[in-house]
């Protein structure tokens, strides 16, 4: 099995690809470790820059400033091939599920194999799939495994959402990046995919950061939150740790967001019983 | 046991119907490659070779003496002047035929059902506007060839029966298309048609009928540079006389114009169309 | 108001010193070279009247009764089409000749234009796409040249026949196809693409797994449309000697046949429908 990747930031420094120069960066210098293996939550209220601090992670975006440390080696200092096989050891999962909508379920979970696969092997498994079986069997974990055979524009978008997350289980990817995995979620589902994802990650080593809006899934599956807010780090404590005055600190003004998900602590926890007011983006 | 494979999943579902459509899509292009003799290696033959090739290095250089280049530029600007005067028959043709066909300007449609009058001669016209664009140009202009002898008037007419059709059955759509709400209040009112069409029809859509019919001007441009091939005059029928000579040079000389002058027509009509909106 | 007047143009300077401003604004001058829709209007009527006066055109032959003769008996002729079966046979062998060129200059096309727009896209905003101006340009050469003239340009190497109609159909469509499917696929949605370069994906799997499902019923719709197009175009090729229908046409009409002209004109026309409804029947299935 692989293991987990660790991951070190500098005093990291990133800007919104589409915005200007002058404009503020969307990270200041931000210093952070990961351990192997380490599960960790980002929270913080929208426009904190949690998704800049994935796409960092992921190599997508390059730092304007600071250094970034995958497994102890800088990404943005490797060849460019090299940099390309470290990419595809990390697993990327943005907010939007990033399926076409004319493909196949299986098509789109499988397509998370694509970095170790040729071209060769790549074309023939568009022409009879490869690998049905470990398709099937992580969507299963998504309770999605009847859906293997169907469109992707036929499943509804809580199901596209949980078939991005299946990707994940395919991938060789040894660090997992997150984006809102649950943003289309009911709380039900929203709770068994993420102890889906959360054991998966166990299982296997894997290093886990995800980005997350509801706070309370957040204390109740990582051992460990980090707070953002403005492109800074608030806090960075175990879940036990994390205090309600903290998080009414780092949701001021955007109490709202917060709201949703305090206002009934149990809620997330004794997943499904009742149904809670839902905080969509 | 949570990573059993599910029966219905063994095996791809599409895959039968996949190794059946592309046997299908097999059987039936091999016929259709029989049929228009798909052969290109007789490209390769030497000989076939051979005559290309003296052809294409006689592109070389394109021919530039002034004498060549004044004859060019006639046939190019009689080109331009089939194409327009083409389109403007057309006008003259689908304009009338329009404003007698469009269910925009029906008075008995006002209160309920067109008609039986009406409604035949309106169906009657866009028959007849059916049959002038479904008759390609091409044709026509082989028909006024012999009717009225080599030249320009055969492309000029050509353009303006197949333009005519074209430019009507869309104007008729644009027509139609849009908010009747003004048209029908005059008309309500008791205006006349042509005051109708002149208050409420024509200013709705007067940008987009223009637009229209500024992309068919430079549609007709290419056609009246194709209808040469077939002796209505323009650079058609001077590429066509040296192809026949094997002239390479002259044939370089007016591709290269005519695809100067499609460009040129190409963002002519884009520009204008941005100005109108 | 005459427009000519300054005060079509500056509506203070018409006002009497110390009057109270109007308040109905003065018209606006219904015409002026400033503007657009008016200079538009006199260009295009210069360029008519130009284009009507440099034209030999034989308006007095055209209207002679020995026109008006001729073509009465053409149209005479052509309602009575002809309906030998020997004919009729050679008229079947050509349509499926015509129907065979449209098809297969498609499909050519389709697959050509493909293989050029792919380097005539730019995968992604920041894609540096070294071939994209090479590529439209050739793509650009191909599209303005008409099918026609290149056919006769192919009749040179390729003989009579339909295989230069053929690829002369094939070279304008991959112009066509090649600069629509190009656009298609630089305005597909990035996410699926971004995710699996992030992945660290080379770009022909992202193209094979993101984008081209994105865009794939977008360039069959293309091609079918250029398909109904090209059934057209095909049905007159024949007419500079590039096999099918307008051989047959123009072979008829050089020796004033009017009865088989008029039975090719329908074969023409019947095939034209026959393909617009398959097309029509394939996007529908398609469209699903």
């Amino acid at each position: 099995m692989a293991s987990g990747m660790a991951v070190a930031l500098d005093a990291l420094m990133a800007r919104h690809p589409a915005a200007s120069r002058e404009a503020p960066p969307a990270l200041k210098p931000l210093s952070l470790a990961v351990a192997a293996g380490e599960q960790v939550a980002v929270i913080g209220p929208s426009g904190a820059g949690k998704t800049t601090l994935l796409h960092a992670l992921a190599c997508a975006l390059r730092p304007s400033g600071g250094a970034l440390r995958l497994d102890d080696r800088d990404p943005w200092a490797l060849p460019t091939r090299s940099l390309q096989s470290l990419r595809g050891e990390l697993f990327l999962a943005p907010q939007v599920p990033p399926l076409p909508p004319r493909q196949r379920v299986i098509t789109a979970v499988l397509a998370a194999r694509l970095p170790r696969q040729s071209l060769l092997e790549a074309l023939r498994s568009l022409i009879l799939p490869t690998g049905i079986g470990a398709a099937h069997a992580a969507l299963a974990r998504f309770d999605l495994g009847e859906k293997l055979w169907e469109r992707v524009d036929r499943i509804s978008g809580g199901e596209r959402q949980r078939v991005g997350l299946a990707r994940a289980l395919v991938s060789p990817g040894r660090l997992w990046l997150v984006d809102e995995p649950l943003s289309a979620l009911d709380p039900a589902r929203a709770a068994g995919a993420i102890a889906t994802l959360t054991s998966a990650a166990r299982e296997r080593g894997i290093t886990l950061v995800a980005t997350l809006h509801q706070v309370e899934v957040a204390l109740a599956s990582f051992p460990r939150i980090v707070g953002l807010r403005n492109g800074e780090l608030a806090f960075d404590l175990p879940a036990a740790e994390v205090s309600r005055e903290r998080l009414a600190r780092l949701y001021a003004q955007h109490e709202h967001e917060l709201a949703a998900w305090t206002a009934e602590p149990d809620a997330a926890s004794s997943a499904g019983a009742q149904p809670v007011p839902l905080c969509f983006r | 046991m949570a990573n059993a494979l599910h029966p219905a999943a063994v095996r791809d579902p599409a895959w039968l119907g996949r190794v059946f459509w592309t046997c299908a899509a097999l059987a039936l292009l091999f016929p259709a490659l029989v049929a228009c003799e798909f052969k290109p290696w007789v490209l390769f033959t030497p000989d076939n070779l051979r005559v290309t090739g003296r052809f294409i290095t006689d592109f070389f250089p394109p021919k530039v003496d002034a004498e060549f280049l004044a004859l060019v530029a006639r046939e190019t600007w009689r080109t331009v002047a089939i194409a327009t005067a083409g389109i403007a028959l057309a006008l003259a043709l689908a304009i009338p035929l329009t404003l007698l066909s469009t269910a925009a300007l029906s008075v008995s449609a006002l209160s309920g059902r067109m008609g039986m009058l009406p409604f035949a001669l309106r169906q009657a016209i866009r028959v007849l506007l059916i049959v002038l664009r479904s008759v390609p140009e091409l044709v026509w202009a082989l028909v006024f060839v012999r009717v009225v002898g080599l030249g320009p008037t055969a492309g000029v007419l050509a353009i303006a029966l197949t333009y005519a059709g074209m430019l009507g059955k869309v104007y008729g759509e644009i027509l139609e298309s849009g908010d009747a709400h003004a048209t029908t209040a005059l008309l309500r009112n008791g205006s006349s048609r042509l005051q109708a069409f002149l208050y409420g029809l024509l200013p709705q859509n007067a940008a987009e009928l223009t637009s229209y019919t500024v992309y068919r001007w430079e549609c007709a441009i290419r056609s009246s540079a194709v209808l040469g091939f077939v002796g209505a005059g323009g650079l058609g029928q001077q590429m066509d006389l040296s192809m026949k000579m094997f002239e390479g040079a002259e044939v370089a000389t007016m591709l290269i114009v005519f695809m100067l002058l499609v460009w040129l027509a190409d963002a002519v009509s884009s520009q204008l169309r941005r100005v109108l909106g | 108001m005459n427009p000519g007047t300054p005060a079509g143009r500056d509506p203070q300077a018409a006002l009497p010193a110390g009057a109270q401003p109007s308040l109905v604004p003065p018209p606006r001058p219904a015409w002026s070279l400033r503007c657009a829709p008016c200079a538009i209007a006199l260009g295009a009527a210069v360029l008519g009247v130009a284009s009507f006066a440099t034209l030999d055109l034989q308006w007095a032959r055209f209207f002679s009764a020995d026109a008006m003769g001729r073509m009465a008996r053409f149209l005479g002729e052509l309602l009575h089409p002809s309906t030998d079966p020997k004919f009729l046979w050679r008229l079947m062998v050509s349509s499926l000749e015509t129907l065979a060129m449209s098809g297969v200059g498609t499909l050519l096309a389709a697959f050509l234009g493909l293989l050029l727009a792919v380097p005539a896209s730019r995968a992604h905003a920041k894609a540096r796409a070294p071939w994209r101006e090479p590529a439209r340009l050739l793509l650009n050469a191909l599209r303005s040249i008409p099918e026609l003239v290149w056919a006769a340009l192919l009749l040179i190497s390729a003989g009579l026949g339909p295989l230069a109609g053929t690829l002369a159909l094939a070279l304008h469509t991959t112009g066509v196809l090649g600069r629509l499917f190009a656009e298609a696929i630089e305005n597909a949605p990035p996410g699926p693409a971004f995710a699996l370069r992030a992945h660290g994906v080379g770009s022909a799997r992202v193209f094979l797994y993101a984008t081209l499902p994105q865009v794939l019923p977008q360039l069959l719709s293309y091609t079918l449309y250029r398909w109904e197009n090209n059934i057209r175009a095909a049905a007159v090729l024949g007419v500079v000697g590039a096999g099918g229908l307008g051989q047959m046409l123009a072979f008829h009409m050089g020796l004033f046949q009017m009865r088989e002209t008029s039975s090719v004109l329908i074969a023409m026309m019947l095939l034209v429908a026959l393909v617009d409804l398959g097309s029509y029947l394939m996007r529908r299935v398609l469209g699903r």
